[in-house]
């Protein structure tokens, strides 16, 4: 058995975190957070040129055919670096959609230019307070125009088009995608927890929007369960970095007359991080097998994935702050920019509870979950 | 990314599963355990039986060549490679066979041998420890050293060939029925702490050996006080050097780390199936989602575990050393177990109190599970190991380090 990344993945994830260590990924989430700018361009046009968007494209349509594992390992590098830019919305969410659907017409016009960086998508889910289920849409598509509004829509106000999740006069969830420029489409810019990632609320009154399905419910599905396994990676590979942050940092602060990592209540920290992380990274492996296989055992191990990553990562962002101290606290400090993208990650595609919910039902549907 | 066997590991779990099969009966379910014939209402003879089918299941698999399959062959062993072992192990698990008594023996006390003792020693003593015949125990801890093992004050002192022992040690698991144990000493107590000991074998019916068991909060008794008076070792069953045996009993404890794994008791499938079963506020208590969230927790944990374990399979799989992953999973699969036990009985409300058929095995679990936190390291002990071996931190300050044993302060009254 071969339960890993292969070599090549692994040299591909080395390049990534090359790339965004030589570009300072972390300082520039920094410039995000605190400047005007919505995503750092720099960083995402560097991340095209290194082919990354086109990554699960097939090259007939533009991209370079490689496969979700790739996805994946990317992924755990942009987390390590928390990095400023539309990725999960445009690449685990929009692109996977299209790539999911069997609408040749718009794959065809699409995917060579996601494949290119050209244009920027993203998924158009909630609209309210609480992550939808099938009763919680009620945005319309009638005669092929949508109106209502989402709220929260990950670079909503930086995608060029926007996979739309809309009631049909037939009473169907279907997904629809609206390009975001056309009129009638409202954009709104959130200010947000976590500014390195941009947010908006998005209402459409009257827009045009082209049919991938009809009747989507279980490809919605289908598709949260495939980005949830990205989303976890990335959510592991930052918790790696906090953690490695709290190591680092209690070997060289001393106090007491000793570096603080002498000490077992640090030690213990820093253990219970590493636990979380491990039990997280494993149950990511095997979603990246379930993923890459297209396994009935996805929505398991998707959720799986996604509810130990969320807790690794928050346990290990918040224990890292408290290491630090009261410098882990202040605004210097990247702490915090760990502690954000944590929350946030929690929060985007659906948070704990309903994962966990998730998880449960799935176990309930198969009759050994052992 | 995938759980395939290689040509050669499929072939293999053929073999495996042919020569089980035609001497074992498999198992119906994954949590069918096997249960001696004649298993009687004393708890004594139902021991015994039990070692007794042990034995003639290890002399079994000893006679076809399926015992201890990593040691060399001339020690009883298959010359095995590391996934054939694992291969082994995930088939024999398949069946419904006896076990539990030889894993002290083969996983600490045979490496140690292989180590230290002369060829003449290993051709005697490994062989019939593979086989099942003589049983090992280990004689670490002290009433005054636990987690601070090298702290112990059982004493030995050499007059000509022979040494003297004097002292006592606790939770000695199977010390009842061992015929030989391993043992460390304190043979200078006026060297520093880790310096003075040295490490033997002995055989469990010398005079002046005495075991006790310890009646333990299950109500079982798996653990003896195992008590020294004048005990004669000849020096040529020395392990190491005198003034070595904490290098030596790093060996051993490396091997022990290895071989305690998941504790055993009720885990994710028990409480889900009572959480379907078992009603709450007049609904099951699975569509309360209270219960939904400490259930998806559990599963996540053993999932994960089940998947580290993966991880290092596959390493040996690719002929490669495995990570260190593995050492959450005793911290890890004993808190799970002493949570979902307790968890168990809070679902099960006021019939938790009486003990049926139900509720034992989440009264059992509770009542093991604090003995699985500390047996093999405690999980505090664990994690200073996580912390300071796989993630590099120092040491805590040691006030003992460089201090003759004999000065250090004590508390205990031993």
């Amino acid at each position: 058995m071969n339960f890993n990344f292969s070599e090549d993945q692994l040299l591909m994830k080395e390049e990534v975190k090359k790339l965004l260590d030589k570009e300072n990924s972390v300082k520039r989430n920094r410039n995000v957070l605190e400047g005007e700018d919505k995503f750092d361009k720099e960083l995402w046009n560097q991340l095209v040129q290194m082919g990354l968007t086109a990554t699960t494209i097939p090259e007939e349509y533009g991209g370079i055919g490689m496969g979700f594992l790739e996805l994946c390992v990317i992924a755990e590098e942009l987390g390590r670096g928390i990095a400023p830019v539309p990725f999960s919305s445009s690449v685990y969410l929009a692109t996977t959609a299209i790539l999911n659907s069997s609408n040749e017409e718009i794959k065809k016009e699409f995917l060579p230019k996601l494949a290119a960086g050209e244009i920027i998508g993203t998924f158009a889910h909630s609209e309210k307070t609480t992550f939808p289920n099938e009763s919680g849409i009620n945005v319309n598509f009638k005669s092929g125009k949508i109106s209502g509004k989402k709220v929260a829509v990950p670079d909503g106000d930086i995608a060029n088009f926007a996979l739309v999740t809309a009631k049909s006069d037939k009473n169907q969830i279907g997904l629809y995608l609206v390009d975001l420029s056309s009129n009638g489409v409202e954009i709104n810019s959130l200010d947000t927890f976590d500014p390195s990632r941009s947010h908006a609320d998005i209402v459409f009154e009257n827009v045009e929007a082209r049919a991938l399905n009809n009747d989507a419910w279980s490809d919605i599905e289908k598709l949260l369960d495939q980005s949830a396994v990205l989303f976890a990676f990335e959510q592991v590979g930052g918790a790696e970095a906090a953690m490695n942050q709290a190591k680092d940092y209690a070997m060289g602060r001393y106090a007491f007359g000793r570096a603080i990592a002498s000490f077992q209540a640090i030690k213990h920290k820093v253990a219970d991080m590493y636990i979380s992380l491990q039990l997280a990274r494993s149950n990511c492996y095997y979603g990246a097998w379930a993923l890459s296989n297209d396994a009935p055992e996805l929505p398991t191990a998707a959720a799986t994935a996604r509810v130990s990553a969320t807790k690794a990562f928050y346990e290990c962002s918040k224990e890292n702050i408290q290491t630090h101290g009261g410098m882990g606290a202040t605004w210097e400090f990247d702490c915090h920019l760990f502690y954000r993208r944590a929350r946030l990650l929690s929060s985007n595609i659906g948070s704990q509870g309903i994962w966990k919910d998730k998880l449960i039902t799935s176990l309930e549907k198969s009759n050994s979950p052992t | 990314m995938d759980f395939n066997d290689t040509k050669e590991e499929a072939k293999f779990r053929n073999e495996v599963n042919a020569w089980l099969s035609a001497n074992a009966e498999k198992k119906e379910h994954a949590k069918d355990i096997y249960r001696p014939a004649e298993m009687s209402e004393d708890s004594e003879s139902g021991e015994s039986s039990a070692l007794k089918d042990a034995k003639a299941w290890q002399a079994k698999k000893y006679d076809s060549g399926w015992a201890c399959l990593h040691w060399p062959k001339d020690y009883g062993g298959r010359d095995a490679a590391p996934m054939e072992r694992v291969i082994w192990g995930q088939e024999e698990s398949k069946f419904k066979v006896p076990g539990g008594f030889f894993e002290i023996g083969q996983g600490m006390a045979g490496p140690v041998l292989m180590l230290y003792a002369s060829e003449e020693q290993k051709k005697r003593y490994l062989p019939p420890m593979a086989k099942g015949e003589e049983i090992w125990c280990q004689l670490f801890s002290e009433p005054g050293a636990g987690s601070d093992l090298a702290g112990i004050k059982t004493k030995a002192e050499l007059d000509g060939d022979t040494w003297t022992i004097n002292g006592q040690k606790v939770w000695t698991s199977g010390a009842h029925y061992s015929d030989y144990g391993i043992i460390v000493t304190r043979s200078d107590f006026s060297a520093p702490k880790h310096k003075g000991l040295t490490y033997f074998f002995l055989d469990m019916k010398s005079p002046g050996v005495e075991v006790r068991p310890i009646k333990q909060i299950t109500g079982g008794a798996n653990f003896n006080e195992v008590y020294f008076t004048d005990v004669k070792i000849p020096d040529s069953q020395r392990l190491g050097e005198v003034g070595d045996g904490w290098k030596v009993s790093l060996t051993t404890l490396m091997n022990e780390r290895l071989a305690v794994g998941d504790a055993s008791g009720v885990d994710f499938q028990e409480i889900f199936e009572l959480a379907k079963d078992q009603d709450f506020n007049g609904d099951t208590a699975i569509s309360n989602g209270a219960v939904r969230e400490k259930l998806a927790d559990w599963y996540c944990e053993q999932s994960g575990l089940k998947y580290t374990k993966m991880r290092n399979i596959s390493a040996l799989s690719q002929g490669s050393t495995p990570g260190p992953e593995a050492s959450i999973t005793k911290i890890v699969s004993a808190n799970k177990l002493q949570d979902i036990a307790n968890y168990g009985m809070d679902l099960m409300d006021n019939a938790s109190i009486a003990r049926d058929e139900e509720t034992a095995i989440f009264q059992g679990s509770l009542l093991g599970a604090p003995l699985i936190r500390i047996a093999g390291g405690t999980d505090e002990v664990l994690k200073n190991i996580i912390a300071e071996q796989v993630l590099g931190m120092p040491q805590d300050v040691r006030v003992d380090k460089n201090v003759p044993f004999n000065e250090i302060p004590t508390g205990s009254k031993n």
